[in-house]
């Protein structure tokens, strides 16, 4: 993974003691709230419903133990003992003091981590797919340039004060884990002629009006991709609405302008940038920051264990999570490890001290010293032998991370909602919980197959309810809390928006509801092959819709 | 209001003239870019003002064959979220070769002085933050990632030396 040289370490040590002095003037009274918010927005900030919650950034997802070590150490020390993993990759910790968080951004610093751009009007932690490194069906690893992107957008001068905050999201596989059709920007890292290039994608997002990205260009070679972001940051700085926050992302623009006018104006600032503006990233430095994702040393074994068949044999539930949770690995013997952030009633994507430690450890033991941190809010080891999966198994389980359900419909994507959130009209813990509950039979729900649920405690969408193959969405209605429900959203390469099916239902009536219309799949399938998306594909929407009202 | 630049406060000698208001007989002066057309092309009668106060919609393209003769630009930040005058500076300095004095105006607060100056404003305008306020900030960070006007250079280029 990248080491921070010199460079790096002097820009997060200076960010600490700019904040430190920021925090100072606010608490003196010397800066007003509204001329501290975008202060300490860009540090990750945020004024919560209890607390100022504190949002760390996880450059694009990956985490060495050490600093996964240092997160439990911040859960305990400054928190009530756990953390918060997002659907971008990062993680909150919703219970710091202001006055503490200097101190906690030190820390960071000293493990390499920071909390910069994880908020406010400007570029946030680009993010990636999970399995980089790992998968099959990657062209390169993206990680590299993720780094690049990383750093030049960091303190961008031009560019943090933006009409909104802008997402960028990196795949080189041709399954999209990395939803980048709903992002800001999304690119498809591609090899053409043996070149490297980018195919750019602007104008995703989800929110209150969701937008499937625009293709802007299928191929930007790698040395022009700074520069013509560039141009798509400087359009968007210049054209971006500012008039109203809620029509001021890019996407906005984009369908404003019309794709067409929207790409003539990229293509036209990009053909207008003199020499003197271009950035000229020099190979060598590319090359420097590509070393370091180097794979690790994995020699290939056996494709079958004997040591995992044995296992497998003796405990039926450690063989269903080898079905459920495992992903195939570029190299024989070995495969990538979904740890769950999932189990059975509780709150999604949260993780205690004590569970990060048992992480970290596993992956200095056995998973080559590499973590990362799933959209879909788990953590994901991507290198493990075959071998070890028995004893991986067992320490995960023994730490209450067992769960054998990666893209099943028990791995929900869910939003903090009311409970935590300001901006929440419901709640969305509870309702995802207690849909859980119908499916917590794991051998039912491995019957039922790979279904994404999310859900949204409001129309903002952090719980990327748009995208799930259902989704579930929190409004308030004269006071009360209602539940909408989507079908038929994706946010892998056939990206697509879910529609919402009719009236919303109460929360008590959620999970029935949401049991019919699966019980109406599996009835319905061509064959168990065949997942939930694609049978509604097959059949249309009409008839699930009647199986979800179908209450008797 | 304090005016820094070149590392020293100084008396801000040019006043703004709104759109309508009487142009003053003597001392320096600036007008809106669309004013200044008016005079340059003698739709308006009355002397040439020393500077153009840039509002955030104004597109510095159109600045560009007066440039030469413009001693001073002002960019207008009405708002310290609406940051198009960062990308107004950068094209004046990196794209048209603008040499004279940007000078940032408005809503302008201390934790953006180190941005304006990385895109190419050397004068600033600002509420509160005084001289030692202005150097303070302008040195917090001593290095930076981007290729920009001033400041720092670049880290990947130092890279590429070391």
């Amino acid at each position: 993974m990248y080491r921070y040289d010199q460079f790096d370490a002097r820009i997060v040590r200076e960010r600490v003691a700019q904040f430190r002095g920021q925090v100072a003037r606010r608490l003196s009274g010397e800066l007003l709230e509204d001329e501290f918010k975008p202060l300490r927005l860009q540090n990750g900030v945020y004024l919560q419903l209890h607390a100022y919650m504190l949002r760390i950034a996880i450059p694009y997802g990956q985490l060495s133990p050490v600093q996964l070590r240092r997160l439990a150490e911040i859960a305990r020390d400054y928190d009530r003992g756990f953390g918060h993993f997002t659907t971008r990759q990062n993680i909150q910790f919703n219970w710091v003091a202001l006055k503490d968080i200097p101190d906690v951004l030190e820390k960071l610093a000293e493990v390499e981590m920071h909390a910069i751009q994880t908020s406010g009007n400007c570029i946030r932690n680009t993010t990636t797919d999970h399995f980089a490194g790992a998968a099959q069906d990657e062209v390169l690893d993206p990680r590299a340039w993720c780094e690049i992107i990383r750093q030049w957008s960091t303190f961008h001068p031009e560019f943090a004060f933006l009409p909104r905050k802008f997402k960028i999201a990196v795949t080189a596989a041709e399954h999209d884990r990395a939803a980048i059709r709903v992002h800001d920007v999304g690119l498809h890292i591609r090899r053409k002629d043996g070149q490297v290039g980018f195919e750019v994608h602007v104008g995703g997002g989800q929110g209150r009006t969701p937008h499937i990205a625009a293709l802007v260009n299928p191929f930007v070679p790698e040395a022009q991709i700074l520069d013509y972001l560039e141009a798509i940051m400087r359009v968007y700085n210049r054209y971006g609405r500012r008039d109203n926050k809620y029509k001021a992302r890019i996407k906005i623009l984009v369908s404003e302008l019309g794709e067409a006018e929207y790409i003539r104006q990229v293509e036209e600032e990009f053909a207008a940038q003199r020499p003197g503006e271009k950035i000229n990233l020099p190979a060598s430095e590319v090359a420097r920051i590509h070393a370091y994702f180097a794979p690790p040393d994995l020699a290939p074994k056996p494709a079958v264990s004997k040591t995992l068949e044995a296992a497998k044999a003796a405990d039926p539930a450690f063989a269903r999570w080898t079905r459920v949770n495992l992903h195939p690995h570029k190299v024989a013997g070995f495969v990538t490890v979904t740890v769950s952030l999932k189990p059975i009633g509780a709150a999604p994507g949260d993780a205690t001290g004590t569970q990060m430690d048992v992480v970290a450890d596993l992956a200095e033991k056995y998973g080559y010293g590499d973590i990362r941190v799933s959209h879909a809010q788990n953590l994901i080891l991507p290198h493990v032998a075959l071998d070890d999966l028995p004893a991986v198994y067992a320490a995960l389980d023994a730490a209450g991370l067992g769960a054998a359900n990666e893209s099943r419909i028990t791995d929900m994507i869910v939003c903090p909602g009311l409970d935590y959130c300001n901006l929440a009209n419901a709640r969305s813990i509870p309702v995802a919980l207690a849909v859980q509950k119908v499916f917590a039979d794991p051998a039912y729900e491995e019957d039922i197959g790979k279904l994404h649920i999310n859900v949204s405690g409001c129309i903002n969408a952090c719980g990327h309810h748009h995208v799930g193959h259902i989704g579930i969405l929190g409004v308030d209605k004269k006071g009360e809390e209602f539940y909408q429900i989507l079908l038929g959203g994706r946010a892998d390469e056939k990206a697509a928006l879910g529609e919402i099916v009719g009236p919303g239902l109460k929360a008590d009536d959620v999970p029935a509801a949401i049991h019919r219309v699966v019980e109406f799949y599996r009835a319905e399938r061509a064959s168990p092959a065949e997942k939930f998306i694609d049978t509604l594909e097959r059949l249309g929407h009409q008839r699930f819709q009647e199986a979800l009202y179908a209450a008797g | 209001m304090p005016l820094v630049r070149g590392g020293a406060e100084i008396a801000n000698d040019c006043i703004f003239v709104p759109d309508g208001g009487a142009l003053p007989q003597s001392g320096r002066f600036s007008v809106s870019f669309g004013r200044y057309l008016s005079l340059k092309q003698g739709r308006e009668n009355g002397p040439l003002p020393d500077g153009i106060r840039l509002a955030p919609a104004d597109d510095p393209a159109q600045l560009e064959p007066f440039l030469p003769e413009i001693a001073l630009i002002e960019v207008d930040f009405p708002r310290y979220t609406d940051g198009r005058g960062f990308s107004q500076a950068q094209l004046l300095r990196r794209r048209y070769g603008y040499s004279g004095e940007i000078r940032a105006v408005g809503h302008v607060l201390r934790d953006q002085i180190f941005y304006m100056h990385r895109s190419g404003i050397d004068a600033y305008e600002t509420r509160r933050a005084g001289l030692f306020e202005v150097l303070e900030a302008l040195a917090e960070f001593t290095e930076a990632y981007q290729p920009a006007v001033s400041g720092p250079a670049a880290i990947f280029r130092k890279r590429d030396g070391a």
